[in-house]
């Protein structure tokens, strides 16, 4: 058994859990945070991505005290109360899903993307950048439209036009 | 996955203690392939010895023509690094396409070069720029690191801390990834060296990566993708698997160096 600790979606967290524990099922079972899915469990799909501090990964392909002592950001932690996140806004605007079960993997590999590209993206990046989340509904076509609304509403949220993709 | 006990070193000294004193441990890195292997129960180690805490493992330096890239930098920090990219584009590149940016931003180089998978991508890249893999106890030219399938010349309580190489006059690489795993179904890069033309091949081989020395006595004459014409490797030694025949991996060997040297010599 380990003690651990970390900040998830900006609140302090510790538990006393097996070493074993991956960090998806910390965030279920321990937090009752099921917004995080557990998709495939081989590590393809991306259903379980969170970020660590700042970056995309796979919650389901590590241990949660790997992620002790880190920052946490699940599909729970994105909204601002009653404001979708704008990835979340774009996503449902565009249609960016059909049964919903990859969208918070979607939605979490899709930030994290927006912001290492911050002079904006286009369809093949997108789409290249899709590569470890699977989605078996929608042939992606939307989701990669609501990437992009959301890179562009994103860049002018920012004050600056959306510039060229260097 | 079975039960096991996690440790968080902050030195290599420490984690070599820690890992002498475990009864059946493994050094895990950034995990992408030890904790899918545990979590299928391939592997069960009693202890866990995360390197992800150990500073000096950590960070990219290039000093003139000499690139040192520590064991714990990861596929996105090698990726994403301007000082690297100026000297030596291809390894950036290669570093870009290595599984998916969730996987890039936890996997490591030297978690790779020690698992030593025979479709992972930095082994070939490694034996073609003749690198040197630099442990905790000694140096080892690639050519004598890499020893087969998942093995490598690395002792049980043995941690790669960084590698270093000379960057070539040109180099490239070129893979054929299966469509669903995205690993190298046949991986080529290529180098041009003031020792000459060295070429390494990933994902076809049976006993992992290899030099391919048709490709490289033909590139030595011309180092472009028309020397390569004509030009074939036997298929004798390379894997056959539901995903391709060792013939069609020979010839993708070929293909993927004539890629290689085209991006080479345009970049």
């Amino acid at each position: 058994m380990s003690e651990i600790s970390m900040v998830v979606n900006g609140r302090s967290v510790s538990a006393t859990v097996e070493d074993r524990t991956l960090l998806v099922h910390f965030l279920r079972e321990h937090l009752g945070l099921t917004g995080t899915h557990v998709g495939c469990d081989t590590s393809q799909c991306g259903a379980c991505v969170v970020h660590l501090d700042g970056k995309a990964v796979k919650s389901c392909s590590m241990l949660a005290a790997q992620a002790s002592g880190s920052e946490v950001t699940t599909i729970e932690g994105l909204a601002d109360g009653a404001d979708l996140h704008p990835v979340q806004a774009a996503f449902r605007e565009h249609h960016g899903l059909q049964c919903g079960f990859c969208t918070p993997g979607m939605i979490m590999a899709a930030s994290d993307m927006i912001r290492r590209h911050p002079d904006g993206l286009d369809e093949k990046t997108v789409r290249a950048e899709l590569e470890g989340n699977i989605c078996r509904c929608t042939g992606y076509h939307n989701i990669v439209k609501a990437v992009l609304a959301a890179s562009k509403s994103m860049a002018k949220g920012k004050g600056g036009k959306a510039k060229k993709a260097a | 996955m079975y039960s096991t006990t996690y440790h968080r070193p902050t030195t290599v000294a420490d984690a070599v203690k820690l890992r002498k004193k475990a009864e059946d441990g493994q050094f895990v890195s950034g995990g992408m392939t030890l904790i899918p292997a545990m979590k299928t129960r391939l592997a069960a180690p009693s202890d866990l010895v995360d390197l992800r805490h150990v500073g000096e493992l950590k960070g990219i330096k290039v000093s003139g023509k000499t690139v040192t890239i520590g064991a714990a930098t990861t596929h996105a920090e090698v990726a994403e690094s301007a000082k690297l990219r100026k000297v030596c584009p291809a390894i950036c590149d290669l570093a870009a396409h290595i599984g998916d940016p969730h996987v890039r931003h936890m996997g490591t180089i030297g978690g790779s070069l020690a698992n030593n998978d025979p479709s992972a991508d930095y082994p070939a890249a490694m034996l073609a720029l003749g690198a040197t893999i630099v442990t905790d106890k000694r140096e080892l030219a690639a050519d004598k690191f890499f020893k087969g399938l998942f093995e490598t010349a690395l002792k049980d309580d043995e941690i790669v801390t960084a590698v270093t190489f000379t960057v070539p006059a040109k180099c490239g690489y070129a893979k054929f990834p299966n469509p669903a795993s995205r690993y190298a179904m046949t991986g080529v890069f290529v180098a041009k060296t003031k020792d000459g033309v060295r070429a390494a091949v990933t994902g076809a081989g049976e006993d992992g990566v290899f030099r391919a020395r048709e490709v490289e006595a033909a590139l030595a004459k011309k180092f472009d993708a028309s020397a390569l014409e004509g030009v074939s490797v036997p298929s004798k030694d390379l894997m056959s698997d539901i995903h391709a025949s060792a013939e069609y991996r020979a010839n993708l060997v070929v293909v993927m160096a004539k890629r290689a040297v085209a991006a080479a010599n345009a970049g």
